[in-house]
């Protein structure tokens, strides 16, 4: 056996990528979870400089974490894999979750010192399940972005092409995996946030169904849209942490009391007879010649599999966009109703009226893409628009869910490109705020029907940019996702 | 929310894309506690109307049967291996006293406070 090994003499490239390799690295005492956290920490130092992913590192807390880990490694109680299944894995959190003993941004400034006195459900779980976690990442401003360039914190570069986008709002989330700066992270999605940055970036991006995983301790964007999520370099990965995340919390009125099956454990089962639904509506103009390709060629990889291929029809997706810049804006403006400079965060020091202070504080606070969200939310509620178009759009949105209860009654998943295009460059759209929504097209159906799924890469533009398939399941049916996307995965091997 | 007592017509008339005026725009704004510097303003007022145009193309579905998707729980199908339980809406947790955060951790995040109340500029003047 190996001895311990107490200074990170691990070269970054041969640190253990997955859950499992680099949980038995530590098991079997290849390596340490204190020196696994330290080799990652080095790759954050040598890296981050160009891509800008971290907002904050939490080195205290996750050396404490990896301390414990390497006791319990000591005594064999990490023998079973069952306990503790993310021992000393190291993993970011996105900063629009909230962690004890770090600050919590959203990529804003109205929140610049903010440190909240509690961890996140979804946080604590991955603390409980024996995971290092390492730091805070850089996003969209309170997750409001496809780019990851309406964080005031800097824009995210994309790890695969520097000059270019890592997607968003959890461009931070998925830079850092792909650049082998964490296992794994934790992303949000309220209108493609984990699905898109995980296809400009080429790794893993899973959307639990709403109400699966909680969002007790998520700063709220869009309540009845918004998801927490795992970004991954394997299916495997995304399986197991979803494993941990899932299930009922007392402290979110709208998780679920489903139960959480072994998602893990069924991913090998053959993917043979599966129906695959493929939509005109998300393989129409727009969509990027060669983004096409890849995802008709995954199809066939699913045929060759033993899948049947079907048409199916999601006819209302083109009213997709309009009804979720409804809800969403409008959702946003409520939630973002409590960032007035009383309790927490920034206060306007130049007020001398209590009207003045949330004014000013907001106006010095928030960016130009939240100020313009909340302006929209707030207008689609107001008084003689809200029947016109906030009512409009939830009625419009049962319309969208109805599409695809009708396809799932035909088929058991659907795939679709992640993305109409391959990551595009910073500052290309920023001008242009309705483009950037119309190509969120394929990722905010999801959102609105509450439905699960995944995007896994898929293979490479002929410049080298990743591009990703989407999977899309029933309510709380990951596992069929997980299997189509293992199933995937493997044909790209 | 129920819904608020317009005609059919005066839905319609509201959301025609005749563009919002500036005016609005800033009304809009006090309601949101913005202030829209003036620099912010014409971009601003660009931007919604240009979103706003898009949003119109709603009016081309006809929802006048359709329920509003208020609860997203609702909606949901079960999986079968939970015995078909399925969320209906809200799950309700007994009105029970619990504990909640610490103060001091939470009073030390404010940015004006004695200890147990967060200060702010007066409200009132005399």
């Amino acid at each position: 056996m190996a001895e311990l090994k107490s200074t990170s003499s691990l070269a970054s490239q041969d640190a253990p990528r997955t859950i499992r390799s680099a949980r038995h690295a530590i098991v079997s005492g290849e390596t340490s979870a204190v020196a696994l956290a330290d080799s990652y920490y080095d790759t954050i130092a040598a890296e981050d400089p160009k891509i800008n992913a971290w907002l904050a590192l939490s080195r205290e807390r996750a050396t404490a974490q990896a301390h414990r880990i390497d006791e319990l490694a000591k005594t064999g109680e990490l023998a079973n894999e069952e306990a503790l299944p993310l021992a000393g894995v190291p993993i970011g959190i996105k900063d629009v979750l909230v962690m004890e003993g770090a600050p919590a941004t959203a990529g804003s400034k109205i929140l610049e010192n903010y440190r909240p006195p509690y961890d996140a459900t979804t946080v604590a779980k991955l603390s409980a399940a024996g995971a290092v976690l390492l730091g805070k990442l850089n996003c969209d401003e309170f997750a409001m972005g496809s780019s990851n360039e309406n964080s005031a914190y800097g824009p995210v570069h994309n790890p695969r092409a520097l000059d270019r986008v890592p997607g968003g709002s959890s461009g931070g989330s998925a830079a850092a995996v792909a650049a082998n700066m964490a296992v794994a992270t934790l992303g949000t999605d309220t209108g493609g946030s984990i699905r898109q940055p995980a296809s400009f970036c080429g790794v893993v991006g899973l959307l639990p169904t709403y109400g699966r995983v909680s969002r007790y301790g998520l700063i709220a964007f869009a309540s009845s849209l918004d998801r927490v999520g795992p970004f991954t370099h394997t299916v495997e990965d995304a399986a197991i942490l979803l494993g941990v995340l899932a299930g009922s919390d007392p402290m979110d009125a709208t998780s679920a009391h489903q139960l959480v099956p072994n998602y893990a454990a069924a991913l090998d089962a053959p993917v043979k007879g599966l129906r695959i639904g493929i939509p005109d509506e998300y393989f129409a103009d727009g969509l990027d010649e060669e983004v096409r390709a890849a995802v008709e060629k995954t199809a066939d990889a699913l045929r060759a599999a033993g899948c049947t291929l079907h048409k199916v029809s999601l006819p209302h997706t083109r009213y997709a966009v309009a009804t979720y810049y409804v809800l969403a804006t409008a959702e946003a403006s409520s939630n973002l109703a409590r960032f007035d400079g009383v309790r927490y965060g920034l206060r306007a020091q130049d007020a001398n009226s209590l009207s003045s202070m949330y004014r000013r504080t907001r106006d010095q606070g928030f960016g130009k893409e939240v100020k313009r969200r909340i302006l929209l939310g707030t207008y689609v509620l107001s008084a003689g628009y809200y029947d016109a178009y906030y009512r409009k759009a939830q009625q419009v949105r049962t319309l969208l869910t109805r599409d695809f209860l009708q396809a799932f009654t035909q088929v058991d998943a659907i795939l679709t490109p992640t993305a109409p295009t391959p990551a595009f460059r910073l500052g290309e759209k920023t001008d242009n705020p309705l483009e950037m929504y119309l190509a969120d097209i394929y990722t905010v159906t999801a959102n609105l029907a509450g439905i699960c799924g995944i995007s896994v890469p898929c293979g490479n533009s002929s410049a080298g940019l990743p591009i990703g398939a989407q999977i899309l399941g029933k309510h709380f049916d990951e596992a069929t996702v997980l299997r189509v996307a293992h199933a995937v995965e493997q044909a790209q091997r | 929310m129920q819904s608020t007592s317009q005609t059919p017509k005066q839905i319609e008339k509201a959301a025609k894309s005749e563009p919002v005026p500036l005016e609005q725009v800033l009304r809009v704004a006090e309601l949101a506690q913005l202030e829209l510097r003036e620099d912010e303003q014409q971009e601003m007022l660009r931007d919604l109307n240009a979103i706003l145009g898009h949003v119109a193309q709603l009016n081309e579905l006809d929802t006048r049967e359709v329920p509003p998707m208020t609860q997203v729980n609702a909606v949901m199908q079960g999986d079968a291996s939970d015995a078909g339980a399925v969320d209906a809406g809200n799950v309700l947790r007994a009105d029970a006293v619990r504990p909640s955060l610490d103060r001091a951790k939470v009073m030390a995040t404010a940015p004006e406070t004695d200890g147990t109340y967060f200060k702010v500029p007066k409200v009132i003047e005399r």
